[in-house]
């Protein structure tokens, strides 16, 4: 008989899980089935099965607590991939057409998605850094800098994030992150970068 | 290459300068020149004797650079091998002015050492005879920097006893190399990397050349002011939040600093007392738009600066209380026009800046005052913020057409080039004023 490639994929995939669920909890000593002896052994024999069920009982115990830990950890470990999902949100950049300061259409909805995180984390604060392409005057690019930044907070006041809590700064042409002298290097450059400046080590889930 | 000035007119004595220069300067002597003599496009040919003594092949190495330098003499390469006869023969010993007058030679600098400095000596080929004479003071340290300020001295008084005018060799230029402000010898020589903190920006010096501005940028944003000679800065505009300080530049009288606040609502001049502990005052009103990169005009009566408040930047013009705003470049009107980082020239007639040409890559360009004689002076590679020389003829510049941003002069009379530093990377240059020696 053929098994299908993904039903196979898949029973492997649980066989794994099996395995390293087994590593996890660590395997109870079976409790040994015993006959109850009769005669001069008799009280050997309840003390075994005394012995046995005080086992079983450890065993039981163990087991449940390894559970509960992995059940924290792999809570954790969703809290950790939230947080740090909430953190690339904050810290998304917008881009700016040559020479502009205007938000793009596309760029306004990863805006919109930090408000909520803000919201939900009034004592967070971020700072906005404006950034341009190397074409340009340098000088005059130190300004536009400080306009991208300037525009990317106004947007989000305006979608009711205090003003104290976000700072703005420029670097204009100084700080490219993509090398080269084309469209593609020059489109990446022309940004704004969003950095976490306190409150950000828990992130509240909006 | 030219040997002798144009025009076949034997020996007409004439004086080599304009006669408003001269009715100025009663020092200035002049030298004979056969033919007519324009002090803009002809070039006087010189000779510079050989100098005995300490230094004396450095001193004449580096007063033949910068009167070649200057664009206004040729500078002839004598054949020191016999001086015996660059002299006449006999007891008096005499300079040999008809040998000088077969190598078409119509100055002649003579220089000897003394025990504080130089004896030079300017001889008229033409009129057979000594026309000035100077004793000029050196440092004691040979090479040193301040020792080669003096030399670079010596050269433009030789250049203002010729011409009338001075030369600009005893002057330097700071410019930004790697986040870091450099200052380096208008010859290319002596470069010194001055103290400050890290992403500093836009050096201009002050009309006595004692002190720069700049500006930080980034986490910690000020205008500052460094005193020269002892390296110290001092903010003159303070930090503040959501703000970005940029291009300040000196009045004329050295008084005020003019410079750029980004904030929250695009850019504006703003002008503040060079003391400081005064109030910033607002110059322009930019509505969210970007004003920045002034220049003063040498009286100090109106502003050229860079605006995009017609939606890209161009070159305005305003009197100096922010009032009377004009463009100043709207020739040539396009939607790809991108005119910016002007630079006032020291005589106050001409405006040069940079201008992105067919959408593509900066070329400077000079236009005057009245907004009139647009001219480009450049073509090769990107080139970008100019700054003159004090001699409102010279024009120090970033170029990449070396394949690097490196700096470079230009003579805008000639349009004679020459690359003044090779590190990659150096760009934002200001020319300063002359220099006086410490």
């Amino acid at each position: 008989m053929r098994i299908p490639r993904i039903a196979m994929l898949t029973a492997s995939t649980l066989a794994v899980a099996a395995i390293a669920a087994c590593h996890k909890t660590p395997p109870a000593p079976a409790p040994t089935p015993t006959a109850a002896p009769a005669g001069p052994n008799a009280d050997s024999a309840r003390r075994a099965q005394e012995e046995a069920a005080r086992r079983a009982a450890e065993a039981e115990a163990a087991r449940r607590r390894a559970d509960s830990i992995a059940a924290a950890e792999a809570a954790a470990g969703n809290a950790a991939t939230e947080m740090a999902r909430m953190r690339e949100t904050l810290t998304q950049m917008v881009h700016f057409d040559f020479d502009q300061s205007e938000l793009r259409p596309e760029d306004r909805g990863v805006l919109d998605a930090k408000v909520p995180i803000l919201q939900a984390n009034p004592s967070v604060t971020i700072s906005i850094a404006g950034h341009t392409d190397e074409r340009g005057s340098d000088e005059y690019n130190l300004a536009l800098g400080q306009r991208r930044a300037a525009a990317a907070k106004a947007y989000l006041v305006q979608h009711g994030i205090a003003e104290s809590r976000i700072e703005t700064r420029s670097y204009g042409e100084e700080r490219p992150i993509a090398q080269g002298s084309d469209e593609s290097a020059w489109s990446q450059n022309r940004r704004a970068e969003f950095s976490i400046t306190s409150g950000g080590q828990t992130l509240r889930r909006p | 290459m030219m040997r002798s000035l144009r025009g076949l007119l034997p020996f007409v004595a004439l004086l080599a300068a304009s006669p408003s220069l001269h009715a100025q300067d009663s020092t200035f002597k002049g030298i004979t020149l056969n033919g007519t003599y324009d002090p803009l496009r002809d070039k006087v040919s010189i000779a510079v004797l050989p100098i005995a003594g300490a230094f004396g092949d450095s001193i004449r190495a580096i007063i033949q650079r910068d009167l070649d330098f200057s664009d206004r003499f040729v500078v002839d390469s004598l054949d020191a091998s016999d001086p015996a006869a660059l002299r006449n023969p006999g007891a008096a010993g005499g300079l040999n002015y008809p040998l000088f007058a077969r190598l078409q030679a119509a100055a002649v600098v003579e220089i000897t050492r003394t025990p504080t400095g130089l004896h030079v000596v300017l001889h008229d080929v033409g009129r057979s005879q000594v026309v000035n004479v100077e004793d000029m003071r050196l440092p004691a340290t040979g090479l040193s920097r301040d020792w080669r300020l003096a030399v670079h001295n010596t050269s433009d008084e030789i250049e203002r006893w010729v011409t009338g005018t001075r030369g600009v060799a005893a002057t330097r230029i700071a410019y930004i190399r790697g986040q870091t402000i450099r200052i380096i010898d208008s010859d290319g020589a002596d470069e010194i990397t001055v103290p400050t903190e890290p992403d500093v920006f836009s050096p201009a010096w002050s009309p006595d050349g004692a002190t720069l501005a700049y500006n930080t940028f980034g986490a910690s944003p000020r205008v500052l002011l460094m005193d020269l000679a002892t390296g110290r800065s001092r903010a003159v505009v303070p930090q503040a939040r959501n703000v970005t300080y940029s291009t300040p530049v000196f009045t004329p009288d050295g008084k005020t600093i003019v410079y750029t606040r980004a904030g929250e609502n695009g850019s504006d001049l703003f002008s503040i007392s060079a003391a400081g502990g005064d109030t910033p005052h607002r110059l322009t009103s930019g509505q969210g738009t970007d004003n920045t990169s002034p220049t003063i005009s040498p009286d100090g009566r109106r502003i050229v600066f860079t605006s995009g408040r017609l939606g890209r930047p161009e070159l305005y013009i305003m009197d100096a209380d922010g009032t009377n705003v004009n463009v100043l470049t709207d020739f040539e009107s396009s939607e790809r026009n991108y005119r910016s980082d002007p630079d006032w020239s020291p005589d106050g007639r001409t405006i040069a800046y940079q201008e992105r040409v067919n959408g593509d890559r900066f070329q400077i360009r000079t236009v005057r005052v009245t907004g009139s004689s647009p001219k480009y002076l450049t073509s090769e590679g990107q080139n970008e913020q100019p700054s003159w020389a004090p001699d409102a003829r010279h024009l120090v510049f970033t170029s990449d057409r070396s394949g690097q941003r490196q700096l470079w002069i230009l003579d805008v009379e000639s349009n004679r080039v020459r690359q003044l530093t090779h590190s990659p990377g150096s760009r934002l240059a200001a020319w300063s004023p002359h220099l006086a020696l410490p």
